[in-house]
């Protein structure tokens, strides 16, 4: 019975997809600069299903500051911040000058359980479909949303 | 003169989620003497429910008490939370729950069958059983969107509904179980090498089950038919009317030994396929969340009072979660987990005594516990006062050593 099986694998295109290349390469940058000038070609990764939940997206525009993403987020990726753009507030004192409230999420942090995206009320965070996060600086530009 | 080693495996291994020491004390190949030492790590998970997070954050947290029963465990504290809160939770996501709850103890059993083949050195098993189970992980991939962290427990419901497409996809994935299901039991029933090694190997009585308190699987291969959907039925399980499966539903009787748990195991995947296509077929429709406002349910929690006791079957047996909130706070006031392995791990006593060291693998893994602890061991002969170690490898080869030496002398 194994055997049978062990014969009928020996004959079948293996299962394993072999992202990102054949066999791997000895030096990872010199072949990602391969790729980019078009030298060799990168096997590409079975895609991620729908509703996958990859690297954060937020829209800093729509955002509103009420900080409820940061109350719910289990692994405490978001903090809260002062935007680095003033506008111009409208109180009861009149207008001033101030920098409204927005967030930064450290991916690194991060779990992807999406409960931010739930619990929005502007709708301005989603799960992309990004999953190739790996980095050895955790505060790696890649990895704080918005940028620095 | 006494020719007795006592030999300490554990406690600490990176990859254990259930760190723990075994000391076995050895006359020649033969266990004398066996002696468990629990709690040896810990990771302060409860401290962080109890401090420094709120209901809604320590879901996730509870995801991350096991990497495999990731579902059982926040199923487990939501249920506990629902009935401090008295939250209704609407039927279908009821019925969501369970069907997710059984594709996870598809993927657990498969796991721990080709974990076990592994063991006693039949690695094509091991990855034929392993590459059945991706199926199963590309399903709960795209219910979920996550292969392995589901995140899709909510207090009140669940965050993700199953849609047409995904009820098709999923009762594909149950004919391919169905249609494959005779293979693995064709490979794990019926070869005479796994027979030879797993047939009265490791047993543990009736009697000694029940004295200590063995759950799920291991129970259920000792003749207890014990089981938490059928005993005290949960989501959806009270209209399926489950029952308990022991081995003599198999083959009429009962060793309780590590042939008979792989019986009960591959059997159970056979009824969660069943459980899945009957809950496919019956999912009432409607909302599937009691709360849909997280703000809401938030300030809800936060005046909630009281304690609930949460119960469910993971696929390793009873997981129990204990809550307890007070008014005004959010963290909880109190929160207690057991895991199944708990208690499936003094019953370790009674199996290994009379067995051998090439045993200790597969009798171990026999209760789904994480095998990792066996990496380092250290032999301390007590008449000579020198220590040597026994790795991981060693163990292993010894395992398949005596596989090669009962086939050849099966033959
Ligand atoms: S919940 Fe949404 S609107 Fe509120 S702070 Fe977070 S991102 Fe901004
Ligand atoms: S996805 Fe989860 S862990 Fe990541 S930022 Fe949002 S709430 Fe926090």
């Amino acid at each position: 019975m194994m055997m049978h099986e062990v014969w009928k694998l020996l004959f079948k295109k293996p299962f394993t997809n072999k992202f990102p290349a054949k066999y791997a390469p000895k030096n990872v940058h010199s072949y990602l600069r391969r790729v980019k000038s078009g030298k060799v070609k990168l096997v590409p990764p079975i895609p991620p299903p729908p509703n996958f939940r990859g690297k954060i997206q937020y829209d800093i525009d729509s955002c509103v500051g009420c900080g409820l993403c940061a109350q719910v987020c289990p692994s405490k990726a978001i903090e809260i911040v002062r935007d680095k753009k003033w506008i111009i507030m409208h109180c009861k004192e009149g207008a001033t000058l101030a920098a409204p409230l927005k967030i930064k999420i450290y991916v690194s942090r991060c779990v992807f359980c999406a409960q931010c995206v739930d619990v929005c009320p502007r709708k301005c965070l989603h799960m992309s479909d990004e999953f190739l996060l790996a980095n050895e600086d955790k505060l790696s530009r890649d990895l704080i949303i918005p940028g620095p | 003169m006494s020719e007795n080693y006592t030999i300490p495996i554990g406690p600490l291994h990176p990859a254990l989620h259930e760190p723990i020491t075994l000391k076995l004390e050895v006359s020649g190949e033969e266990i004398v003497g066996v002696d468990i030492f629990c709690s040896q790590v810990h990771r302060g998970i409860e401290w962080i429910g109890m401090n420094r997070n709120n209901a809604i954050q320590s879901i996730y947290l509870a995801e991350r008490v096991c990497g495999i029963c990731n579902i059982s465990h926040p199923f487990c504290m939501v249920d506990a939370v629902e009935k401090v809160t008295n939250i209704e939770v609407p039927e279908r996501a009821q019925y969501i729950r369970t069907i997710i709850a059984e594709l996870e103890r598809i993927h657990s059993h498969l796991l721990w069958a080709g974990v076990a083949a592994h063991e006693i050195g039949f690695d094509t098993v091991f990855h034929y059983t392993w590459a059945l189970r991706e199926s199963v992980m590309d399903l709960v991939e795209y219910l979920t969107g996550n292969r392995v962290t589901k995140a899709i427990f909510m207090i009140g419901g669940v965050r993700r509904d199953i849609s047409e497409e995904g009820a098709k996809k999923i009762k594909e994935g149950m004919r391919f179980y169905l249609e494959n299901f005779h293979k693995i039991e064709e490979i794990y029933l019926h070869d005479p090498t796994i027979r030879m090694r797993t047939r009265d190997v490791g047993i543990l009585t009736k009697k000694d089950a029940l004295k200590l308190c063995a759950v799920g699987p291991v129970a259920r291969a000792s003749g207890v038919p014990k089981d938490v959907r059928q005993d005290y039925p949960y989501a959806a399980y009270a209209d399926y009317g489950l029952k308990a499966i022991t081995p003599d539903m198999y083959n009429g009787e009962v060793h309780g030994d590590v042939f008979d748990r792989i019986i009960v195991r591959l059997l159970e995947v056979k009824q969660s396929v069943d459980i899945i296509n009957w809950a496919l077929d019956n999912m009432p429709s409607g909302s599937i969340l009691a709360e849909k406002n997280l703000v809401k349910l938030k300030i809800m929690l936060k005046k909630a009072e009281g304690e609930g006791v949460g119960r469910v079957e993971a696929p390793r047996g009873e997981d129990i979660h204990y809550v307890r909130l007070k008014a005004g706070e959010e963290p909880f006031l109190s929160w207690k987990i057991r895991a199944p392995t708990y208690n499936n791990v003094l019953p370790w006593i009674p199996m290994l005594l009379g067995g051998q060291i090439a045993d200790v693998p597969i009798v171990a893994a026999s209760t789904d516990p994480c095998m990792s602890c066996l990496n380092r061991v250290t032999v301390v002969d007590t008449n000579k006062k020198k220590e040597f170690e026994i790795t991981k490898e060693y163990m292993h080869e010894q395992s398949i050593k005596k596989t090669r030496r009962l086939m050849r002398n099966g033959q």
